[in-house]
């Protein structure tokens, strides 16, 4: 998993690795993390996510080594 | 022809414009974005741009890719600069060039919209009364995802 910006310095990590059952959906890690509370407590209801640089929907299933990316309210320009 | 850039070094905007153009074009356009030195009232001392590099370099190129599906031009160069600015730095710059200008002003101002809404890019503004915050920023509401209830 990587976290940016405000993410980042919310949950005290850019990157971390995460153990998830076969078959596991983007919602099903994004409720892991909630329940888990804490530093993750920082990521809000709504969040938007992207699987291997690919912004990605609740039901996509993720895969054995998958780059998931918690992405805060872009800013660029 | 296009060309996309994610860089740290200073963004020199003539070097852009000169990336486009062509005997064929008729129009055009550069725009440059600026660090300014205020936001909401507060005067502003510097930014901090961060991005998920790998991502939107690719995002960058996909918006690029819709403008000149969309427009009808390929002479387009897009470069966002990342890490610390100051006041007056030049923080993205896009060059189009089109045998008409319409085609060069929509195609810019396309690609700046865009780029608001999708390029996973942050904004941290350093004030000059020493406090530090992220720009608010936009959400891209065709990806948001919300947690199952129940």
């Amino acid at each position: 998993m990587l976290f940016f910006a405000s993410y980042k310095e919310g949950v005290g990590s850019g990157q971390m690795d995460v153990r998830l059952p076969i078959g596991a959906k983007v919602s099903d890690l994004i409720s892991e993390l909630h329940s888990k509370g804490g530093n993750f407590s920082c990521l809000p209801d709504s969040v938007v996510v992207a699987v291997n640089h690919v912004y990605s929907e609740p039901v996509t299933t993720l895969n054995d080594g998958d780059e998931v990316a918690f992405i805060p309210p872009v800013a660029g320009g | 022809m296009s060309f996309v850039a994610i860089v740290r070094q200073p963004i020199k905007p003539s070097d852009i414009l000169q990336r486009v153009g062509g005997d064929e074009d008729g129009a055009s356009i550069l725009f440059v974005g600026v660090v300014r030195n205020h936001n909401d009232g507060f005067p502003v001392k510097g930014v901090r741009y961060e991005a998920y590099e790998k991502m939107a370099k690719s995002v960058l190129e996909e918006i690029v890719m819709e403008a000149q599906s969309e427009y009808g031009t390929d002479r387009i160069a897009t470069v966002h600069r990342i890490g610390d600015l100051v006041v007056g730095d030049v923080s993205v710059a896009v060059a189009v060039s089109s045998h008409h200008r319409e085609q060069s002003f929509l195609a810019s101002r396309f690609i700046m919209e865009e780029i608001k809404k999708r390029l996973p890019v942050w904004k941290k503004e350093f004030y000059l009364d020493g406090r530090e915050d992220w720009t608010a920023g936009i959400t891209p509401t065709s990806v948001l995802i919300t947690e199952p209830t129940g």
